[in-house]
């Protein structure tokens, strides 16, 4: 049996989350303040995730140089430099809406690039 | 400058000054409460504020119960302001509030003007520490940001500060940019926090240190900055208990940028020059419970009040400052109004540094109100008590209570019931 301990991050919080797991399977999880820190918790033990937040160029707007996206789910963690990488080039132009596709499917993980920005 | 006769003067019910999350919240509300006449001042191009720089999620869990950026959350305001048709004037800045409540604004369509108000809503935010602030040794060469610049040069501007960084302070911006470097190809040494705990949220530690491998040096600080034009070396050492750098422990870290991110400031020049009394614990005004100032009819919100963790937290106490401000016009208006006389202060003990708001009415507040606060040093399980008199009306236990992160409690006017003209509100915390 293994232990793990977590600063939860699905809230401001924090909570300090301990898990105990016996291989890869997770026995229990305490110290969490809510259902998401379970989750989380579960997740970040044995596949973490994260949200990828950057920006990209934008063209043609009189006021933004750049325009925010992120991922529209999160992608696994493994993948975040991966994900930064492939958005290195991808330009846009204006108008852009909060939620336009600005890559789809970034690096096979089915998950698409949205603005978070309306410019 | 044109003469008096010539300035252009406009009326209006209510002026918020800035149109960032703090304004344009007070602007909806106090738009939701009845008030037809609100107008918003922002001196950027843009509405939103410093959200729209802040282009990490996390933003919105309690007032949206999802995870927005920044730029997300401003939009949902934004486009709340636009539905309600809320008159707003960007690139203006505001030169000066007097105790009349006449606002004076300058723009180049404009030029300068003023606009008298019946309540204006002081909504400015606040800025960050400089370097000048420090006393920080060593040469003054380029390449020393503020981590709010670097955040404002990469997200906004699509430059790059630096390629080799240290950062000094574990604020969140300083989090958050040691993230965004890492993802922008720079390399970030470690962040040195001169407290024994960070000053940031703990979801920051992790996700912004922890996940990329960047350390953070807790009780240590920059005691050299080294490089004639650029900068390109710092010195880092640990220090004492009493945050003296102990010799032999200095460590020079070659690099060309150092950001800081070492605490923020309430903007309030304006609220000075309008006579704000200001408390010189939180840098911001001191409020009732209405978050009205102790000049009549200019209330207060968000950053430029106390500075806050969370913008969830700033859109609803600004909300609760633009329902105030339109309720203050129309009692205004009907020749009512609350006396200064029956405020109750809210006094702050045993650990914790202050209280939003100082002072409560218990004839005129409403039927509950939000108490904001903050402690000095970490502490575990102790309670959080509020006292009316001598009567204990509040004891939460709190498994750990950090500078870092703000606490709040909901006060009852029915707690209240029975007070004594001579009694005092107490925050405190207790062992037991």
């Amino acid at each position: 049996m293994s232990t793990q301990h977590l600063t939860c991050i699905r809230c401001p919080k924090g909570c300090q989350i301990t898990v105990e797991l016996e291989g890869t399977e997770v026995v229990s999880v305490t110290g969490n303040g809510c259902r998401r820190g379970d989750e989380y918790a579960r997740k970040e033990v044995t596949n973490p995730t994260r949200t990828v937040t950057t920006v990209v160029p934008v063209e043609g707007s009189p006021v933004a140089r750049m325009v925010s996206v992120k991922t529209a789910a999160d992608v696994p963690k493994s993948k975040v430099l991966d994900v930064v990488r492939a958005l290195a080039g991808v330009r846009t132009t204006a108008p852009v809406h909060i939620g336009d596709v600005v890559l789809a499917d970034v690096c096979g993980t089915g998950v698409d690039v949205v603005a978070t920005k309306n410019v | 400058m044109p003469s008096t006769a010539t300035i252009q003067t406009l009326e209006r019910d209510i002026v918020v000054v800035g149109g960032g999350s703090a304004g344009l919240a007070a602007a909806i509300s106090a738009r939701d409460a009845g008030c037809e006449s609100v107008l918003v001042l922002e001196r950027e191009p843009q509405l939103g504020g410093i959200l729209n720089q802040c282009i990490h999620n996390g933003f919105g869990l309690h007032a949206f119960k999802e995870e927005l950026t920044g730029p997300e959350y401003a939009a949902r305001y934004i486009s709340q302001a636009r539905e309600r048709q809320i008159e707003h004037m960007l690139r203006t800045t505001v030169l000066d509030i007097a105790d009349d409540l006449t606002v004076t604004a300058v723009s180049a369509e404009r030029g300068v003007f003023r606009i008298r108000a019946k309540a204006v809503v002081l909504a400015m935010g606040c800025r960050e520490c400089p370097r000048g602030a420090l006393d920080i040794c060593g040469t003054r060469p380029a390449g020393v940001y503020t981590a709010g610049t670097a955040q404002r040069l990469v997200n906004i501007d699509g430059l790059m500060p630096g390629r080799e960084v240290v950062i000094l302070g574990s604020g969140d911006i300083g989090l958050i940019m040691a993230r965004r470097l890492t993802l922008e190809g720079a390399h970030v040494a470690c962040v040195a926090e001169l407290m024994p705990y960070s000053g940031g949220l703990k979801r920051n530690i992790v996700q912004c240190l922890d996940d990329f491998g960047i350390p953070l040096l807790l009780s240590h600080t920059v005691v050299n900055v080294e490089g004639t034009k650029r900068v390109e070396a710092v010195t880092i050492a640990q220090v004492d208990e009493h945050l003296k750098p102990i010799p032999g422990t200095e460590v020079r870290y070659p690099c060309d940028t150092l950001l800081l991110s070492v605490g923020l400031l309430p903007e309030n020049e304006l609220s000075r020059q309008a006579g704000v009394r200001i408390n010189p614990i939180t840098r911001g005004a001191f409020v009732d419970d209405s978050l009205m100032t102790s000049v009549p009819g200019v209330f207060a919100c968000g950053n430029v009040l106390h500075v806050h963790d969370l913008v969830d937290y700033v859109s609803e106490e600004s909300a609760h400052a633009g329902a105030s401000a339109a309720r203050y016009v129309r009692q205004l208006a009907e020749g009512a109004g609350r006396g200064a006389s029956d405020l109750v202060p809210v006094r702050v003990a045993g650990g914790i540094r202050y209280s939003v708001p100082a002072f409560v009415s218990p004839a005129n507040m409403d039927e509950k109100i939000t108490l904001r606060f903050r402690v000095g040093a970490v502490y575990q399980n102790r309670y959080v008590s509020l006292y009316v008199g001598d009567r204990r009306v509040q004891h939460r236990r709190k498994q750990i209570l950090a500078p870092g992160e703000m606490q709040e409690l909901t006060l009852r006017r029915e707690e209240l019931a029975g007070i004594a003209p001579a009694d005092e509100i107490r925050l405190l915390l207790e062992e037991e």
